[in-house]
């Protein structure tokens, strides 16, 4: 198991290197730079030599490869650079917003399991009925609907019935749980909603699979109790493929948070990321979706390891 | 079994009649053919259909409520939102349907040029699948709108085509190219090298078309999502910019600072990107069963 574990670690390696080389390189095939983009907007004349000045200043000046070296050699010291705009550490940027982030998505995260397991469930045991008609129509509706538009129509809710609006800061988690909890739950909603559909879909198709083996012909033939049936012996078989879906999605759900958050006036990750791109910091972005990137392959790994504990039949020699 | 019984005329009919027979078997889709015809039409003849000019700013009507007028309101420079909404339904689908079928197209031949060569080039192109598989789409295009900017290239919305497609193709090619292995397996590829036809033709000729159906599935399936994806970066104001009429961008800025005073703003342009999504979504979804009943869960 240990090494099965190590093993995987190691392959993570070439993905996240390839993914480094892949943003890098992009990121830096197109002229326009950040200096032109910062400089130019205030619309006045800029003479080349304050252009290259600046350039130098930030390091543009040098062979892409020496930059890119450097870039990586900061990458494994954690040193992320300085943002091209701002001037502040990109470590900093990040850290203050990263909290915030984090806790939303393992909130929505929470949410959608608690409504999606129940869910598809109850659909897959009711199948072709009216209760797995209306519980399929949720769940397209939940592929279909944007997460920006739920957070919109949430917020005019809350402010139709209970007069709420987001507030311009929020109250962090240790300093009232409660107030913090209360003002994050609407956001984690909005984007839980996509994801409470994709797995509730998963769910719902695995226990109609599991149904159908011998082993749950053999319980029903002891004369084990159906409630028991399901809970026991298909349920446990279910829910091995929807955990796959539960890790891929949460890095989705990482994405659907970079929209979410500007409608919740949300200082986190998302914005960050947005504003990154608008302003073509490229220092940031590279960092950001370096970070992304790392939080993808880290899901894939801990949903493999996760298999192995769960499943004897996977299990990792 | 009820199964049987139920497929019999079916397959009859699909004979006789495939689009007779794709509506009996598969309602839902063809309800959602229905709704993409429709927002079609309205997309394709907007300038008649439409009541007013997209526009056409006028501060009387403005943040007017939904009226004989203005069935739908109008918005905070008093442009009609009805026809704002059939005018967004072109932007919508033209970026959506190109960026899909550029994506599918490129992702597919790579696909299946992998699968065709199969070894190390295979290798090597999974590994770079697998590598551009770990952005998240939206992180995908928002870097790539990072390196093309996010103004339209030559008054076309090139940038925005290319933040989407790209982000669909290893996607695609993961897909078609588990296609293609079956068919690289088939006895008529062989053949067909043993006849000395060159590379790039047994790819194109033999063995692209017959991989044509999980393509049409998958580019139905991502039209919805490039439809939901154009709507995200829109909405951010990295996508279509003002004053062109698009559903995301509808609801960015301005709309937001009217919650109370004018709710219709929000409700519609929404309502629009979630029933074509969902329209897509439907008649994707029923295609894939139609074409293909292995996948039929």
């Amino acid at each position: 198991m240990l090494a099965y574990a190590a093993r995987r670690i190691a392959l993570m390696i070439p993905t996240l290197l390839g993914v480094a080389l892949i943003t890098f390189f992009m990121l830096r095939v197109v002229p326009g730079d950040i200096v032109e983009v910062k400089m130019r907007s205030d619309g006045g004349y800029v003479t080349q030599e304050l252009l290259a000045s600046e350039r130098a200043r930030l390091g543009l000046d040098r062979p892409l490869v020496t930059q890119f070296g450097d870039w990586m050699q900061g990458l494994v010291t954690l040193d992320l650079g300085t943002s091209m705009w701002t001037g502040r550490p990109v470590a900093e940027e990040i850290g203050v917003r990263i909290g915030l982030t984090v806790q939303v998505a393992l909130m929505a995260a929470v949410i959608a399991v608690l409504i999606a397991v129940p869910l598809g469930t109850i659909s897959a045991l009711f199948r072709d009925t009216w209760i797995d008609y209306v519980a399929r129509i949720f769940t397209i509706a939940g592929l279909a609907v944007p997460s920006f538009w739920l957070g919109m129509l949430i917020i005019l809710g809350l402010l139709t019935v209970f007069h709420w609006s987001p507030p311009v800061t929020y109250t962090p988690f240790f300093e009232s749980p409660l107030k913090n909890i209360s003002q994050l739950i609407w956001p984690a909603l909005a984007v839980g909603y996509r994801y409470a559909a994709v797995v509730a879909r998963m769910v719902r198709s695995s226990i109609i699979e599991v149904m159908k083996e011998d082993y749950i012909r053999t319980a029903r033939a002891k004369g084990v109790f159906e409630r028991m049936v399901v809970a026991r012996h298909a349920m446990r078989n279910a829910l091995l493929p929807a955990i796959t879906v539960i890790g891929l999605e949460f890095a989705f759900l990482i994405g659907g948070l970079v929209v979410t958050e500007q409608v919740f006036n949300l200082n986190g990750i998302g914005r960050l990321f947005v504003e990154a791109v608008s302003r073509s910091d490229f220092i940031l972005v590279q960092a950001l979706v370096m970070l992304l990137a790392v939080v993808f392959v880290s899901m894939n790994l801990i949903v493999d390891m996760l298999y192995g504990v769960l499943d004897p039949r996977v299990r990792h020699g | 079994m009820s199964a049987s019984t139920r497929d019999g005329p079916v397959m009859a009919w699909r004979r006789r009649n495939p689009v007779l027979g794709f509506i009996m078997a598969q309602p839902l889709g063809a309800a959602g053919l229905v709704v993409i015809l429709v927002m079609a039409a309205a997309a394709i003849f907007a300038n008649v259909v439409a009541p007013y000019d997209p526009e056409a700013i006028d501060f009387l009507a403005m943040l007017s409520p939904p009226s004989m007028e203005h069935p739908l309101g109008a918005d905070a420079f008093g442009r009609d939102i009805l026809t704002r909404i059939i005018y967004g339904a072109r932007t919508a689908l033209t970026i959506g349907f190109l960026s899909s079928f550029l994506g599918c197209t490129i992702g597919g031949l790579l696909g299946v040029t992998s699968a065709y060569f199969g070894g190390r080039v295979d290798l090597i192109l999974q590994r770079f699948v697998d590598i551009v598989l770990s952005f998240p789409i939206i992180v995908l295009a928002l870097v790539v709108v990072a390196v093309v900017g996010h103004r339209p290239i030559m008054g076309i919305d090139l940038n925005l085509i290319a933040a989407i497609s790209i982000p669909i193709m290893p996607r695609a090619a993961r897909v078609i190219r588990s296609a293609a292995l079956a068919v690289r397996a088939m006895p008529y590829v062989d053949a067909a090298r043993a006849g000395g036809y060159t590379h790039s033709h047994i790819i194109l000729r033999h063995m692209a078309p017959n991989v044509l159906a999980p393509y049409l599935i998958l580019l139905t399936a991502y039209i919805a999502q490039a439809i939901l994806l154009e709507a995200s970066l829109s909405f951010l104001g990295l996508g279509v910019s003002e004053p062109k009429p698009a559903w995301g961008l509808m609801l960015s800025g301005d709309s937001s600072n009217f919650y109370q005073e004018a709710p219709w703003m929000i409700l519609f342009p929404g309502l629009a990107i979630s029933l074509a999504v969902f329209a897509f979504n439907l008649f994707g979804d029923s295609l894939r069963d139609w074409l293909d009943p292995k996948f039929r869960t």
